[in-house]
């Protein structure tokens, strides 16, 4: 089920339970305006121990490496926690800044939702 | 990847000249015009892409580091259509100027990227995605990045 009512519709666009997973939906344009919204949200799902935390990145248009760390910072709590991290959907103009920073090989990345939650 | 002397004197007619405030509210401002203005210059779709996160990038850390967090001081963006180089080959070249704290500019480097951990990457993002790029301390106060990418 998603709730999206309650979360700024700018970046954070829905967090969903999809078995032992917690999908997280993000969409728009991440920079430094957004990265502690996006920090805090991550923070609250840490508080549900999840085994497997999707993040959806379909809509997200730009990510400057603001985004980027708060991710590199969620995969380091995942690791630290037994979670996985399982990033979906990246775009090209996205993926890029993975590749500059030469992060693409850390991560967990699927093309679709259905592949990240069935592996 | 320093711009010699002779070549930072070479663009003094600003064609496109933009001013924000050190507040990431506005960094969608800046994006939107380096995006057209790439566009316009004849860039594909992605390399007008990556050109627009090298001027986040440089946004964010004059904001963080220029001028200690957001604030209302200003930050001027200028761009311009320009011939560069030995080949004199059309490029883009975009400066950076702020107000804020001088430092030296040998100091301002990438970090390690081998190190895994979160911040740090924006030299390392603007180094890998321009031609060129020239940190140095303003007349008066600030910092100016001057940065060149070639058209083609």
């Amino acid at each position: 089920m998603t709730d999206a009512s309650s979360y700024p519709k700018d970046i954070i666009r829905g967090v969903r339970h999809e078995g032992q997973a917690i999908v997280l939906e993000l969409g728009g344009e991440i920079d430094m305006k957004c990265f502690i919204e996006l920090k805090n949200k991550f923070k609250e799902l840490y508080q549900k121990k999840p085994q497997i935390l999707v993040v959806n990145m379909t809509q997200v248009q730009f990510m400057d490496s603001s985004g980027l760390a708060t991710l590199v910072g969620a995969l380091k709590w995942c690791r630290q926690n037994g979670s996985k991290l399982k990033l979906v959907g990246l775009v090209q103009r996205v993926r890029s800044v993975f590749e500059i920073c030469r992060l693409e090989s850390i991560f967990q990345i699927y093309d679709s939702e259905a592949e990240a939650l069935s592996q | 990847m320093n711009i010699d002397t002779k070549e930072k004197e070479s663009s003094t007619n600003t064609q496109i000249e933009l001013r924000i405030c050190a507040n990431p509210d506005y960094l969608c401002v800046a994006r939107t015009a380096v995006r057209q203005v790439a566009q316009a210059f004849g860039f594909s779709e992605d390399k007008g892409e990556s050109i627009t996160l090298a001027v986040v990038e440089a946004l964010t850390n004059v904001i963080r580091h220029s001028y200690d967090g957001p604030c209302d001081k200003p930050i001027i963006v200028k761009l311009n259509k320009i011939n560069y180089g030995n080949e004199n080959k059309p490029a883009l070249e975009i400066v950076i100027r702020d107000f804020g704290k001088q430092v030296d500019p040998e100091s301002i480097k990438g970090r390690d990227l081998a190190d895994i951990r979160p911040g740090g990457v924006g030299v390392h993002v603007i180094n890998s995605v321009m031609d060129e790029i020239d940190f140095s301390r303003a007349d008066d106060c600030g910092m100016q990045l001057r940065m060149v990418k070639y058209i083609n």
